[in-house]
């Protein structure tokens, strides 16, 4: 293939796509922690995680309209999307906690629809983009660049991770989610207030998705559409870690990354997506293979 | 007893379904227009700038006497239905306009790809459409006799950028054939035959096409395809992905500042790079069907600027040329009804294969085929945040900018200028 | 005596889906798609509230079906309706083919799992078809026009879609009164002590499966020649449309029943037409509300909840044991 000669000629470029993989991956890293979280506490898989971003996106985007720096934004969109995701826990989630996990799907799923269009009708299918404010970082004579923003995302994946990861270990909060997570009835008998944990949990998923979201709109754009990717790029992301595997996120979603910027470049854009869910499958299948032989051995 | 009950319910869904659907009788001083446009899904944005165009010209046409069938003045309504940028809704939803709601024409929608499947429907019931949406070639190779656009269709939208390298090629003592062009699209439709006009004119001066990328629908980062413009230096990159691609590539080329001659891109005034990035968007070349310094004349709207001004002054933006297109299909229902001096559908189309009008956004004359022939593509260069008209040559305010002057150079360049 | 009401309410719907075009000839393009939908419904829940394997990605066989019967008006050289009769039957057999080929490694893929890679399936093939120059990448094709006026044509493709819709639904029911539909009920109830129990798992979703394909499959030519023309996302592989779709009808009326797609495709399709005519631009808003009520407050479906309402004192277990048919 003509586009892999090319890499092998210039293999200052594969260093540009492996840079440019993991900055982009960790974004989407980002939106999987949350998307884990919410999975391993209440055994939902949001669907609408993506529309939580695109809708952080959108308060980041209107402040700025307002005067606001568009860093600074970040912060307030992740306040906003906190409150946000408390209310619609209180309103539609809680009921759904508990129950078959595929009805928190097409719940979740509505969810999405719903917001998806009400964004359409309120704020109209305009592309909407925002500019950080950061220069770009130039390596090799300009064969290497690196958006300053995307650096930011990066570093702001790791310290959310790193965050969460002490958040759930040493704060009573973080150890209560966790007990929840373990054993939900057990957690209610020694006295912990399962509903608040939960609605603590979703409320800070819909943080960090709003944080993400600010940085898309800089990083890139957005617009009502653009949930369906963030949802199912984090999913792949939580499958391909590992439920559980809070620090393998960050791994997966960087591993991801450079995979779909690889397979971008040599299979030709066009084929980016549908190979990395082939990704996907393959691995769903080669991970169910597995627990087949370790069913066998509990027959 | 159960199945009474799901008998009940079954007669009782069609009876809704049949009361789900309203018929409109034409009332007598009225003429009908229905549309199927997209106010949500992937084309709103430009679904509503159709709907607004189409609005526009029939508040400003009945503003001005109407249309006037034997000295009766008649007025123009236009009845919408919701495609959701999906083509299945988009047919059925004309089927419902002809047959049930019984309007008297029909106005395209957004898009080549719901033209492409709502014309097969007007031309079975043998109603004339005229369109400023659908821009495929494919829809002027079926035969169809009751569609007439009014756009250029979508592979000339870059052909003068073609035509441009080559002539300063030939300017600069090069030979066209040495000239490499990188192209990028969103893997729809339009897009692909944008890339197809490139291709053809491409061939026409023997230059080599280096990189032919088909961007993901869920379009959001070009560094791949970017990356290979870096590694093989072409003389032009063309995008075409609608407004995602314009403001993509405006923002990515300007980030990972990847230098190319020309870069060339669609839908820049709808996508309003200029607005958006300022000087970041400068000597960008962009297709355009029509730009608002055009003075072409007509009685409804005067020229470009007037109907910019009242457009702006109605919808509080500027317009982009789909709303422009758009306004200009309803100018020629207009005239054509006026010359048939009937609603019957086989006289306007008569009267419409015949129309030979001059419009603020053209001149309009069909072929054969529908497609207009008398109206040329504008393509423009944002010079200094400011779109400047570069061809056609009759029409150019100004000369292109080419080669583009490097990343270096630019920031040189704005740093004198600020002192 | 159920059989016999059942026999009545079939031949009750029969003898309607037979006249309806008579009587209401100006939305004969919305009840062939009625029928569509139903169809839809009712293959997905073979496999998924019968079987409790919840696919998202089942349009994967209707585009299949789409483009094979496309390919054949265009490539084979026949008159029209021989070219689509033909078209149909080996699109049918693709979607078949598809499932045979798929199902014994996706459908060793359990719960979630297994819904999230047959999404990805439908991805994948949308993305595919939207880059592949032989079937018209994301240009689609243009299918022959048909043959006859109008008004002909909307009423053939109405009957076509009746018939295979109608033949779709008895093959359903004759598959839930056989052994093999209790094994699938096995399955969904607990695979592993099924399998225990000396079924067959991995024949029997396969089976189940290849059914649900066909009929997608073969629905396919017939609504591509409805629509005209063939978009890759739109249409053939509509995945967040048609795809969803299939799932939320038959939730709706109530999965694992045997009517409860029947009602919930026709309250879904209704309620949508409704909401299209009247809430213009608002109607994907409502829509989600809908499904968020719906998903929420009656997670047995309208069968569900009518059987709750006959017997307020029998309590459902789980939302995953549904009930025989009515």
């Amino acid at each position: 293939m003509s586009n892999l000669s090319v890499l092998i000629e210039a293999p200052i470029l594969l260093v540009q796509l492996v840079v440019s993989g993991i900055l982009v991956g960790a974004i989407f890293a980002l939106v999987a922690y949350g998307m884990a979280l919410v999975w391993g506490v209440m055994n939902i898989i949001n669907i609408a995680q993506g529309e939580f971003v695109m809708l952080g996106g959108y308060v980041v985007f209107y402040l700025a309209g307002a005067g606001v720096p568009p860093l600074l934004g970040i912060p307030i969109a992740a306040a906003t999307m906190f409150a946000l995701s408390f209310a619609l826990y209180r309103a539609v989630i809680h009921r759904i906690v508990g129950r078959d996990m595929f009805v928190s799907i097409l719940a979740t799923f509505g969810i999405s629809i719903l917001l998806q269009q009400l964004a359409n009708q309120l704020f109209s299918a305009d592309i909407r983009t925002l500019s950080s404010g950061l220069p770009s970082l130039s390596f090799d004579n300009g064969m290497i660049s690196i958006a300053g923003v995307k650096v930011v995302g990066f570093v702001a994946a790791l310290v959310v991770g790193a965050a969460l990861f002490l958040f759930l270990r040493h704060t009573r909060i973080g150890r209560a989610i966790r007990a929840t997570a373990q054993n939900a009835r057990a957690a209610r008998v020694l006295g912990i207030d399962t509903d608040r944990v939960y609605a603590t949990t979703f409320a800070l998923n819909g943080a960090i998705c709003g944080a993400a979201g600010g940085l898309v709109a800089m990083t890139w754009f957005v617009q009502p559409y653009l949930g369906l990717t963030y949802t199912l790029r984090s999913f792949m992301i939580v499958v391909a870690a590992g439920l559980g595997n809070l620090p393998g996120v960050i791994v997966a979603g960087s591993a991801l990354g450079v995979l779909e910027e690889a397979a971008g470049f040599v299979l030709g854009a066009e084929y980016q997506t549908a190979f990395i869910f082939l990704l996907l499958i393959v691995l769903l299948v080669g991970r169910n293979l597995l627990l087949w032989r370790q069913r066998k051995y509990l027959r | 007893m159960h199945s009474k009950r799901n008998l009940l319910k079954a007669a009782l869904a069609a009876a809704l379904l049949g009361v789900a659907m309203p018929g409109t009788a034409a009332t007598d001083d009225t003429i009908t227009l229905g549309a199927a446009v997209s106010l949500t899904g992937k084309y709103s944005t430009n679904g509503k700038n159709t709907k607004d165009g189409y609005d526009l010209a029939a508040k400003v046409i009945n503003d001005k006497g109407g249309v006037k069938i034997g000295g009766k003045a008649y007025k123009l309504k236009i009845v919408y239905y919701d495609d959701e940028s999906t083509s299945a809704r988009g047919a059925q939803l004309v089927e419902r306009l002809i047959a049930q709601d019984h309007v008297d024409f029909v106005l395209g929608p957004y898009s080549s790809a719901l033209t492409k499947s709502i014309a097969p429907v007007t031309e079975k019931y043998k109603m004339p459409m005229v369109e400023g949406n659908g821009a495929d070639r494919d829809l002027f190779k079926q035969g169809y006799k009751y569609l007439f656009a009014v756009l250029n269709t979508s592979d000339y939208y870059l052909r003068e950028a073609v035509n441009i390298l080559a002539e300063q090629a030939k300017a600069a003592g090069r030979d066209p054939k040495s000239i490499k062009i990188a192209i990028a699209i969103e893997n729809d439709n339009f897009s692909q035959d944008v890339r197809d006009g490139i291709v053809e004119d491409a061939k026409k001066y023997g230059m080599q096409i280096v990189i032919d990328d088909k961007l993901p629908a869920d379009l959001n980062d070009m560094t791949a395809t970017l990356t290979k413009v870096k590694a093989l230096k072409p003389d032009a990159l063309m995008i075409s992905g609608h407004e995602k691609g314009a403001v993509l590539g405006i923002r990515q080329v300007a980030e990972q500042k990847v230098y190319v001659p020309m870069l060339a891109l669609t839908h820049c005034d709808s996508a309003q790079i200029t607005e958006k990035f300022g000087k970041e968007s400068d000597y960008a070349f962009c297709g355009s069907q029509w730009d608002v310094s055009m003075t072409y004349k007509d009685h409804w709207f005067g020229d470009s600027k007037n109907y910019a001004d009242m457009f702006k002054k109605a919808y509080n933006y500027d317009p982009p040329y789909q709303a422009a297109e758009s306004t200009a299909s309803v100018e020629v229902f207009a005239d054509a009804i006026g010359r048939a001096g009937s609603v019957d559908k086989d006289k306007v189309r008569d009267a419409l294969a015949k129309t030979d009008l001059m419009t603020f956004y053209g001149p309009v004359k069909f072929d054969a085929s529908g497609k207009n022939i008398a109206k040329s593509m504008v393509m423009y260069q944002v010079q200094h945040e400011k779109y400047v008209v570069v061809a056609p040559s009759k029409w150019a305010e100004g000369k292109p900018i080419y080669p583009a002057p490097t990343w270096d150079k630019r920031e040189a360049d704005s740093k004198v200028s600020r002192k | 005596m159920k059989r016999r009401s059942d026999i009545a309410l079939l031949a009750g719907i029969g003898v309607l889906g037979v006249v309806a075009p008579w009587i209401a000839p100006t939305i004969v393009t919305q009840l062939a798609f009625l029928w569509l939908m139903i169809l839809f419904a009712v293959t997905w829940d073979v496999n998924g509230g019968q079987m409790g394997y919840n696919s998202f990605g089942n349009v994967f066989f209707f585009g299949i079906g789409v483009y094979v019967c496309a390919l054949i008006q265009r490539n084979a050289g026949l008159p029209y309706y021989p070219a689509l009769f033909i078209g149909t039957a080996l699109g049918g057999l693709g979607g078949l083919v598809a499932a045979l080929a798929l199902g014994p490694a996706i459908l060793g893929i359990r719960g979630h799992y297994f819904a999230i890679a047959t999404l990805g399936l439908s991805i994948v093939a949308a993305d595919v078809a939207s880059a592949w120059e032989y079937i018209g990448a994301a240009s689609g094709l243009t299918l022959p026009q048909f043959p006859g006026a109008i008004g002909d044509r909307n009423r053939f493709f109405y009957y076509l879609l009746f018939a295979l819709a109608a033949i779709t639904f008895l093959a359903a029911r004759a598959l839930y009164r056989t052994r093999l539909g209790l094994a699938m009920n096995a399955i969904r109830d607990n695979e592993d002590k099924a399998e225990a129990m000396g079924v067959h798992t991995t024949r029997t979703k396969v089976f189940a499966w290849c059914v649900s394909a066909f009929f997608l499959g073969a629905a396919g030519g017939p609504v591509g020649n409805l629509v005209g023309f063939i978009d890759p996302r739109d249409l053939a592989f509509a995945g967040a449309t048609f795809g969803v779709w299939m799932v939320l009808m038959a939730v709706l009326g109530g999965k694992g029943t045997l009517w409860g797609p029947v009602i919930g495709a026709t309250i879904f399709h209704v309620t949508q037409e409704l909401f299209w005519t009247y809430l213009l631009g608002w109607q994907r808003v409502a829509m989600g509300l809908l499904i968020v009520v719906i998903v929420v407050f009656f997670p047995t479906g309208v069968v569900g909840w009518l059987s709750r309402l006959r017997h307020p004192r029998k309590r459902l277990q789980s939302t995953t044991i549904a009930e025989s048919a009515p």
